[in-house]
Parts: C-alpha cells; sequence; structure tokens
C-alpha cells in the first residue's frame, strides 16, 4: 500500500515536472536523418549548467548528437522578464534512423521525449512532384465548383472537375502544436518541412523569446531538394509571394508577418521559378509601392543571378521561351486578383494591374521551364484567393478560382500524362466553416431575401450557364444561385447576392479595434443583419478544425492513407524524391 | 522609376519650406483651398513601383483638402491617422504597416481631434508631403502625408 501510494506520487509529480520543461523537437517529432535541426530545452525555472543532465537513448547527449550546447543561464522575455535557463544546439544531424529518447534533468525539472528519425527509400519512386493547394480548400469549394462549372440536372453532375478524378488518399489533421485551431503558416509548414508548429510559424518550432528568427529551425523540401539533389524548384502563388503559404517551402521565422525578411530567404533558397505577388518586398525602400525598410533592391539582386523578369502576362509568355530555367515573375505589388475580378467584372485592382497572369498560365510557364532539368523537380502551386476570399465570406469568388485551381490540376495531369515519373498531390492547408445548404431563387415571391432561399426540395438546381465552354459560368449573378454559408463570421450583412463591385468586406473596424458590421451593404434591398459569433476582435470568418481532404495521382501516391497528421504528408513527399540519398555527384 | 532617396528627400524638404509660409498666409482665404481625391495620388501603379501623379508633385507643400475614411489608429497614443479610400478592414496577422493598402495617406493632426466611426465620410486639411518617410516613434512608412492637418464629418 504505501509502495502504492509513493508511486502515484512520483507519477503525479513526474506529470507536474513533465510540464515544465520544453524540449524542441517535441514528443513525437519525426525527423528525416541527415536533415539538419535545432536542439532547444527550456527550463521553466533558472538552473545552474552543472545541474543539467541530458542523454540521448541513455548515453551523454554530446556522444549521439555530435555537438555540445550552448547554456543560457537566463532567457529573458518581454521587459526583461527572466523566463528561465535553456539550452540550444543549431544544426544537428541524426544520420541514422530510429527512435531516439532525450532525457532532460535539471534541479526538480525533468522532460522526456522520443523522436523518430525516418529514412527514404533508395530510389527515387517519381523524378517530379507537383503539390498543388488551394489555400483553405474545403468540400463546400469543391461541390461548388463543380456545380456552378458543370451544371447539374436531376441530381447528378452534368461534367467532372478534374479533381473530381484525382483518388481522395487520406484525410489530413492540420492542428498546430499550440492549438486545435490553425493558420496557413503552421499548416503549409506542417507539408514542407515534416515538423507541425504553432499557428503563424513557419519552418521552426515556436521557443519563448519574443525574437522572431532565434526559433528552433527545422529543414524544410527546399532546402533538403538543394542538399541531396540537382532537382529544380518552383513556387507559385496568386498571393504575395512572401505570404506563408509559399514562404513555407523556403522560409524560417516564428512570425509570418516577417515579409521583407521572407523575401530575403526566397532569395536565398533561388527557387528556380518562382511566380506571384508581392512585389512590394523586392522595391528598394525608396521607391513608392516598397515596403521594405531597407534599401536591397530584389529585382536586381535576382536579375543579377541571372533571372528573366516578368512584370505581366505578356512578360510572362515572353520570359517562358528565354530558356534561361530562371524566371522571376512578380504581378502585383501585394496579393493578385482573383479570377472573377481579373477575367470577368475588372474589379478589385485590375484597374491598376490590369495584365495579371492567372493559376494557369503560370503553371503552364513553370511545368515547361522546370521539365528541361533532367534531374526533375518539385512545384508548389497555390490557389490563394479560395482561402483570401472564404475569409470575407464573398464565396462567388473563392468558388470560381476553385474552378481556376481545377484548370490548373488539369495542366498538372496532362504534364503527368506525358511524364509518368510524377507524382500530384491535390490538397488543402486547412479548411473553412462553409457549406452549401441550397440556393437563393430571385423568382421567389415576395421582397425579403430571407424567403428566396430555397432549401430541401424548394432549393431546385442553379441556373449558370457555360455558353462559351471555358468552364466558367458565363456570370455569377444568376436568378438562382449556390447559397454558401459560413458557420461563424463577424458582424455583417448577408445580402444573399453576388458581390460585383468589388470583394465583400464584411466589417470594419471601430476604434475599440471592434470589428462592426460594414454598413456599405445596409441598405442592399433585402440585406439582413446576422450578429457575429467570434469575438469582436475577429475581421472576417475564420479557419475550421475541420480534416483536409488530400488527393493523389501518380508514383509515390501509395504512401498516403487514413488519417494522416499534416506533418506525416512530408514523409511521403520526400520518401517519393528519396531524399535521404544523395544524388548529386 | 526608382526616386533616388536622397533627392526626394531634399526635394521634400525644399517644399516644405517653401509652403509653410504659403500656409500662414493661406489660412483666411479656405474657400481656394485645392483639393484632391484618391484616384488623383498616382500617375501610375506598377509592379515596379508606383509614380505619383503630376497633381501631387505640383500641390506638395500646400494646403489641401482629401475625403476620405479614417482607419483605427495603430496606438491610441499615436502621432497620426491613416486615411484610406475606402472604410477599412485588416486581416487578423496585420500587425505592421505591411498590409495596408498602397493608396493611403497619412495624416499628421495638428491638434489632437476624437475618432470618428468608421464608416464616417471625412474631409482632411493640411500641409501636403510625399516621399518616403519612416515615423520615427511607430516605424510606419507612408509615401504620402498631410502635416498640420485637422478634419472633420461631412
Amino acid at each position: 500500500m504505501r509502495m502504492l501510494l509513493s508511486a502515484l506520487a512520483a507519477t503525479t509529480f513526474l506529470a507536474g515536472a513533465a510540464q515544465a520543461t520544453t524540449v524542441y523537437p517535441l514528443d513525437r517529432a519525426t525527423i528525416l536523418a541527415g536533415s539538419p535541426f535545432d536542439f532547444k530545452v527550456e527550463f521553466k525555472s533558472v538552473v545552474k549548467p552543472e545541474d543539467v543532465k541530458i542523454t540521448v537513448n541513455g548515453q551523454d547527449y554530446k556522444t549521439v548528437l555530435g555537438k555540445e550546447a550552448e547554456f543560457v543561464a537566463e532567457e529573458k522575455g518581454k521587459e526583461d522578464k527572466v523566463l528561465g535557463s535553456a539550452l540550444i544546439a543549431r544544426d544537428l544531424v541524426l544520420p541514422t534512423e530510429g527512435a531516439y529518447t532525450i532525457e532532460v534533468t535539471a534541479g526538480s525539472e525533468s522532460k522526456s521525449v522520443t523522436w523518430d528519425v525516418y529514412n527514404t527509400g533508395e530510389t527515387a519512386k517519381a523524378k517530379n512532384v507537383i503539390f498543388l493547394i488551394a489555400d483553405g480548400f474545403s468540400v463546400a469549394h469543391r461541390t461548388a465548383a463543380r456545380i456552378m462549372s458543370k451544371g447539374m440536372t436531376e441530381g447528378k453532375a452534368n461534367g467532372r472537375l478534374n479533381l473530381d478524378d484525382v483518388p481522395p488518399a487520406a484525410f489530413i489533421g492540420t492542428s498546430a502544436t499550440d492549438a486545435v485551431a490553425t493558420d496557413s503558416a503552421n499548416t503549409m509548414s506542417a507539408y514542407m518541412t515534416g515538423h507541425k508548429t504553432a499557428v503563424n510559424a513557419i519552418g521552426v518550432y515556436a521557443d519563448r523569446t519574443p525574437d522572431t528568427f532565434d526559433d528552433p529551425k527545422v529543414e524544410n523540401i527546399a532546402e533538403a531538394i538543394r542538399r541531396q539533389t540537382k532537382k529544380s524548384i518552383g513556387i507559385i502563388s496568386t498571393a504575395e509571394l512572401q505570404d506563408a503559404t509559399p514562404a513555407a517551402v523556403v522560409a524560417h521565422t516564428r512570425k509570418r508577418g516577417d515579409k521583407a525578411e521572407i523575401n530575403g530567404m526566397l532569395f536565398d533558397v533561388k527557387p528556380d521559378v518562382l511566380l506571384g505577388g508581392g512585389s512590394a518586398y523586392f522595391l528598394p525602400q525608396a521607391t513608392p509601392g516598397s515596403k521594405r525598410k531597407d534599401d536591397k533592391d530584389y529585382v536586381k539582386l535576382f536579375q543579377d543571378a541571372g533571372y528573366t523578369l516578368a512584370t505581366d502576362k505578356t512578360e510572362l509568355a515572353a520570359a517562358a521561351g528565354t530558356n534561361t530555367g530562371k524566371i522571376l515573375g512578380i504581378f502585383h505589388t501585394g496579393n493578385m486578383d482573383t479570377t472573377l475580378d481579373r477575367e470577368f467584372l475588372k474589379k478589385g485592382t485590375v484597374e491598376k494591374f490590369p495584365n495579371q497572369p492567372g493559376l494557369v498560365e503560370m503553371t503552364k510557364v513553370a511545368l515547361d521551364s522546370l521539365s528541361k532539368n533532367p534531374e526533375g523537380f518539385f512545384l508548389m502551386v497555390e490557389a490563394a484567393n479560395v482561402d483570401k476570399m472564404s475569409h470575407p465570406l464573398d464565396w462567388d469568388r473563392a468558388v470560381v478560382d476553385t474552378i481556376e485551381f481545377d484548370k490548373a490540376i488539369g495542366v498538372a495531369r496532362e504534364f503527368a500524362a506525358k511524364n509518368p515519373d510524377t507524382l500530384i498531390v491535390v490538397t488543402g492547408d486547412h479548411t473553412h466553416g462553409v457549406s452549401i445548404i441550397g440556393t437563393v431563387d430571385d423568382e421567389k415571391p415576395g421582397t425579403e431575401m430571407r424567403e428566396k432561399v430555397g432549401t430541401y426540395a424548394s432549393a431546385g438546381f442553379p441556373n449558370y450557364t457555360d455558353e462559351n465552354n471555358d468552364g466558367y459560368p458565363d456570370k455569377v449573378d444568376v436568378t438562382r444561385r449556390l447559397f454558401l454559408n459560413a458557420n461563424n463570421g463577424p458582424d455583417h450583412y448577408e445580402t444573399f447576392r453576388p458581390k460585383l463591385d468589388g470583394p465583400f468586406v464584411p466589417a470594419i473596424q471601430n476604434e475599440k479595434k471592434e470589428y462592426v458590421a460594414n454598413e456599405a451593404y445596409k441598405d442592399v434591398p433585402g440585406a439582413v443583419f446576422v450578429p457575429g459569433n467570434i469575438p469582436k476582435e475577429g475581421d472576417s470568418g475564420v479557419h475550421a478544425v475541420d480534416d483536409v481532404v488530400l488527393q493523389a495521382v501518380g508514383p509515390g501516391s501509395e504512401g498516403f492513407k487514413g488519417y494522416m497528421e499534416q506533418s506525416d504528408v512530408y514523409r511521403v513527399l520526400v520518401d517519393t524524391m528519396a531524399l535521404g540519398v544523395k544524388q548529386t555527384n | 522609376m526608382t526616386h533616388p532617396d536622397p533627392q526626394v528627400t531634399r526635394r521634400t524638404l525644399m517644399t516644405l519650406l517653401a509652403g509653410l509660409p504659403l500656409l500662414v498666409a493661406a489660412r483666411p482665404a479656405a474657400a481656394a483651398t485645392p483639393s484632391l481625391s484618391f484616384d488623383q495620388l498616382y500617375s501610375k501603379f506598377g509592379v515596379l513601383g508606383l509614380e505619383f501623379s503630376e497633381k501631387v508633385k505640383s500641390l506638395a507643400g500646400q494646403q489641401i483638402t482629401i475625403k476620405g475614411f479614417m482607419a483605427p489608429p495603430l496606438k491610441a497614443e499615436a502621432a497620426f491617422f491613416v486615411l484610406t479610400e475606402i472604410p477599412m478592414s485588416i486581416c487578423p496577422f496585420c500587425s505592421t504597416d505591411s498590409d495596408w493598402p498602397d493608396n493611403i495617406v497619412v495624416v499628421y493632426l495638428g491638434e489632437k481631434q476624437t475618432f470618428v466611426q468608421p464608416s464616417q465620410t471625412i474631409e482632411a486639411s493640411g500641409v501636403l508631403e510625399f516621399g518616403s518617410w519612416t515615423d520615427p516613434e511607430t516605424g510606419f512608412v507612408s509615401l504620402l502625408r498631410l502635416r498640420n492637418a485637422e478634419y472633420a464629418s461631412v
């Protein structure tokens, strides 16, 4: 009995102590053998260096990790608050696969974590990997894209999207290390590094110090490709190229907002093809339009590094023919416009940037250029506006961009048909709280728009047309249209109509930094006030915690199955390219 | 295409110096104050930079008026606010100036005034200044500013 009690006491004590110390990489981390990573121990209290004991699989850590960690007597937080002692060792490499149990003790603190160091097969399964991601891609986006693009008769779709023929392969769990909820930084970082991390973090574990560049780094896919192969790398996004999703291919920062620095990290990795928005971070601060705070001219730096520059659709087509193998295409100072604005309504910022290419043209040019490398390539394609328009509840823009994303998938599949040694992955980074519940039918009687919402049998079918067969609806403001709805949002006015004058701005900020319904939509006939159900500091609909559907086709795709943590996707990608093996001689 | 920084600073400084006596002289003749609108700020929007319009260049250093919307202050104690073309909605991750639209005007008030609701159109008047400038207190980079400004709801 006494023994049992003391055992219980010991367990309780250990559990309490276990919370105190943090070891990075975290428990259950999966690490590619041979990939450099930073090791950090954060003690909750100030400890003496001579009291610190660290073993790896029972041996002194220095023997196994090959390096002595630097002891920091006192880490400081905001206002010089002492956070505790720490140990940091940068750029460790574990060349051999297996389980590594790290036991840390110092005074009353202790912590044990186990890492799974894995390796890849000796031979690559595919030469090329095309990773297509629609930011925020949820099931409602795909269903709406199919119905809007192809139509539906008697309950059967009148056609199939390209993505409808990419086999669903896995459900992906997207939660962050610090929260069940998630954002585009940590989610794409999990895909691109094999490590989960905290909301807003990219290519690092999020430590406790305020500095956003000192957090423990992990290798990302671009670095692994450069370390082990001579493959080319391509990054395409309709967002700013420094935005979380494209950034996660190359960058390391605790804070996704460090965009000027992220642009420098893009330059360090030098993806062979880099196409998207965000020129503001390429321009030196003296140039009007720049968002840098230094004099670095990245347009010139990239050009000096042999890149052909393209700033619009015409120049992109010309750059495609130059055969330099290196293309920098920047088409907007900020995020590129949506397909609906760019190709149809000419709203948003299209007047200022009238000749932006779309995702389809960018994907074609990238594949054409990257495929000239006999060693193969990794290409990341992001349809950013699916998320950027889901946040402000602008479903028509989000869905039309999903159709464009589907066309880019079509381009990738055409390429793979001719180059079967290509793995195609189609996925989202996280989901949104959106669903289709029926239609809005202007022909229904009355003036109250709410009464025109068709549910169940009264929904009927929408009447979008595609007379010119371009895959896009001829117009989104048809009389009987899909009704998409978010399960969350700020205070706003629901107008039940597409926003033809420019992207929806549901809420605006007041002097208390609270988001209030944007009165610009108050007088739209039939508009109803929808009270928000998220904190008032939130400006828009938020990401959902729901699983993402990952689809894949081609060699290596068999590695995806069942439920997978987002970080486990990386393991399949590196195994497909055999990145555990040096492929340069 | 690019403005060499020293030149812009020198020109801004010169126009500012020239503008100061003008400002005093122009005060009584408020009716004649030239106005500027958001679509007149730049003559060219390009991926490789924006170009200020001739109107902005010619009005620099002078008292002008411009209508827009007041974005909520960055900090309660900030000496300036941001005037935007449409009521401001910022992404959850915008803690810096990096995610503001290109066409904003930073308004430095001559005297403190109370905040107006974000959907209220206001007319700001002040001395126009252009060229990249970093607010020393907040690090906020602006291209167009009104100095010694005041505003009223319209």
